[in-house]
C-alpha cells in the first residue's frame, strides 16, 4: 500500500476518487440551490442548517476544501508529468479523430472551474465566513427578524453580468462533467459487464446539473 | 487512376541529430499500394538520386508483427481503421494529397533514425512481469487440462491479440502505455495459469512503466480507436483493479 500516490495509476485513483466526491458534493448544492426556486423558507432553513450545524462546518467543510485543491493540484501535476511524457510535438495531429474536444482540454475547462471557484468564494463563501466567524454573528437574521439566505442569494443575481459569468462557467462544468463522469470510474476500475448504464447516466448528470444551475441563476435574476 | 502526392517527411540523421521536416514529390502511386510500398517507391527515387534513404520501421508486412509504426496526417497507423500501415493501402489517399509522416513521439521512445523508434520500453516492461513461470522441461501440464470460462477465455485472447506497435501511446495525449500494458495485465489476470503471479506482475509491470517515463492515462480513449487490435479501454480499467486490489495485499 506504501507509495501508491507514487504511481501513474495510484494518482488516477486518487484524482477519480476526489472528483466521484466532488460529484456528489455538487449533487447536494444542486438540491439545496434547487429549493430557492420553490421556497425562500425551506431554502433559508436548509441554508441555515447548513452553515451552523457543527459536523458541515467543521468536519464536511473541511474536507471539501481539501478534496477541491487536492483535485485541481493533482490534476496540475498530473498535467506536468504528461507534458513531460512527450517533449517533441507532432507536427500535424488530428486528435479529433480518435477523442472527444473535452476529454483533450479537461486542464482548460478545470482552470475555468477554478476561476468561477474564486469567484464564487469571493461572491458567498468569503461574506459567509466574515459575518459567522470574523463579526460572530450565527443567528442568520437580517435586521427585521427574517433569515438573510434568500435575500443574499437574490441580490447577487440582479447584476446580468455576474449571471453571464456563473452561465458560462457552468457550460465548462458540463463539457469537463462530460468526460470526467465517465473518466473517474474509468479510473477507479468501473469498466466491464457491469457498468455499461453508467455512460449514460453520466452523461445525463453531466448536462442536467449544469444546466439546472443556468436555471436557478437566472431564475432569481429574472423574479428578484 | 495513379496519384502524384507530396511527402512531409521527419527526417533526422541519428538519436542526437535535431531533424526537421523534409518535403519530397512521389508519382505514379497505384491505389492498390501499401503506404509501406509507396516509401519504397520514393526510397528507390532517394538511391537513384544518390540520397539517403528514408528509414521506417517493417517486417512481416502483414498487420501481425507489430514493426511498422508511423504517424500519417496526425494519425498512428494513418487515417484507417483497425489496420498497421503496412495495412494501410494508398486507395486512402487522393491525387495531389500532401501527406505528413512523422515517427511515434513520446520521451520513452526516442528517434533512432528518421521514422524508426527504439520501443524496447515496451519489452523491459514485458521482462518485469509479463509472463508465467511454467517447467517446460517434460512435466508441462496440458493448457486444456484446466478448465476456463469461455468469456474469460475469449477476453484473454482478445487482450493477447496486442501486437506491441506502441500506436496507443503515440496517439495519446499524453503519452500513456496503459492500453499496452493493461493488455499484458489482463491476458493473465483472466486465466488460471495467471494467478499465481498475478500481484508482483502487476505492480512490477506498472512500475517498470512508470520509471520508462510514459505519461498517466486520462481516459481520452484515443489508444482504442487507433489500435490497430482493438484492444478495449477495459483492459485498463482491469489492470487499475488488479494494480489496486495488489498494492492493498502488498
Amino acid at each position: 500500500m506504501s507509495g501508491i500516490l507514487n504511481s501513474s495509476i495510484g494518482r488516477k485513483f486518487a484524482m477519480a476518487l476526489s472528483a466521484l466526491f466532488l460529484m456528489v458534493f455538487l449533487l447536494q448544492h444542486f438540491a439545496i440551490n434547487l429549493l430557492s426556486v420553490f421556497s425562500a423558507d425551506a431554502f433559508n432553513d436548509v441554508s441555515h442548517f447548513m452553515g451552523t450545524f457543527w459536523v458541515i462546518q467543521y468536519v464536511m467543510q473541511p474536507v471539501l476544501i481539501f478534496g477541491v485543491i487536492f483535485h485541481f493540484v493533482m490534476g496540475f501535476v498530473l498535467e506536468i508529468k504528461n507534458k513531460k511524457a512527450r517533449t517533441i510535438s507532432y507536427a500535424k495531429n488530428n486528435g479529433a479523430a480518435n477523442s472527444s474536444w473535452m476529454s483533450r482540454n479537461m486542464i482548460y475547462s478545470g482552470l475555468a472551474i477554478l476561476a468561477f471557484i474564486c469567484l464564487h468564494f469571493y461572491d458567498f463563501w468569503l461574506p459567509e465566513i466574515n459575518t459567522k466567524y470574523i463579526q460572530g454573528d450565527m443567528t442568520g437574521l437580517l435586521a427585521n427578524g427574517e433569515y438573510r439566505y434568500f435575500e443574499e442569494l437574490q441580490h447577487k443575481f440582479v447584476d446580468i453580468w455576474r449571471v453571464a459569468l456563473y452561465c458560462i462557467a457552468f457550460v465548462f462544468l458540463a463539457l469537463h462533467l462530460l468526460h470526467g463522469f465517465n473518466s473517474a470510474f474509468q479510473s477507479a476500475g468501473a469498466n466491464n459487464k457491469y457498468t455499461k448504464g453508467l455512460k449514460g447516466f453520466g452523461k445525463a448528470y453531466a448536462i442536467i446539473i449544469p444546466l439546472g444551475f443556468i436555471f436557478i441563476a437566472l431564475f432569481h435574476h429574472f423574479n428578484h | 487512376m495513379n496519384m502524384n502526392l507530396t511527402l512531409k517527411i521527419w527526417r533526422q540523421k541519428n538519436a542526437s541529430d535535431k531533424g526537421s521536416m523534409v518535403d519530397y514529390k512521389v508519382s505514379d502511386i497505384s491505389p492498390d499500394m501499401s503506404f509501406l510500398e509507396m516509401l519504397d517507391v520514393l526510397n528507390e527515387q532517394l538511391i537513384n538520386n544518390n540520397e539517403e534513404p528514408v528509414a521506417f520501421d517493417h517486417d512481416c508486412r502483414e498487420g501481425i508483427c507489430g514493426m511498422c509504426s508511423l504517424y500519417i496526417n496526425g494519425e498512428a497507423h494513418g487515417p484507417d481503421r483497425g489496420v498497421t500501415t503496412c495495412q494501410l493501402h494508398m486507395r486512402m489517399f487522393k491525387d495531389g494529397d500532401t501527406i505528413t509522416i512523422e515517427p511515434f513521439r513520446a520521451t520513452a521512445f526516442p528517434v533512432v533514425k528518421d521514422l524508426i523508434v527504439d520501443r524496447s520500453s515496451f519489452d523491459r516492461i514485458q521482462h518485469a512481469g509479463g509472463f508465467i513461470s511454467v517447467n517446460t522441461s517434460g512435466n508441462t501440464i496440458d493448457a486444456n487440462a484446466i478448465p476456463v470460462n469461455k468469456h474469460d477465455a475469449d477476453t484473454a485472447f482478445e487482450a493477447a491479440t496486442c501486437i506491441g506497435c506502441g500506436a496507443c501511446v503515440a496517439s495519446c495525449k499524453n503519452s500513456s502505455a496503459m492500453l499496452f500494458v493493461g493488455a499484458k495485465v489482463s491476458q493473465f489476470a483472466l486465466l488460471p495459469q495467471g494467478q499465481v503471479e498475478a500481484t508482483d506482475r502487476v505492480l512490477n509491470m506498472v512500475k517498470q512503466m512508470d520509471e520508462e517515463g510514459f505519461g498517466n492515462c486520462t481516459n481520452t480513449g484515443a489508444c482504442e480507436v487507433e489500435c490497430p487490435k482493438g484492444i478495449s479501454l477495459e483492459n485498463i480499467a482491469r489492470m487499475n483493479r488488479e494494480y489496486l486490489a495488489a498494492s492493498l495485499k502488498g
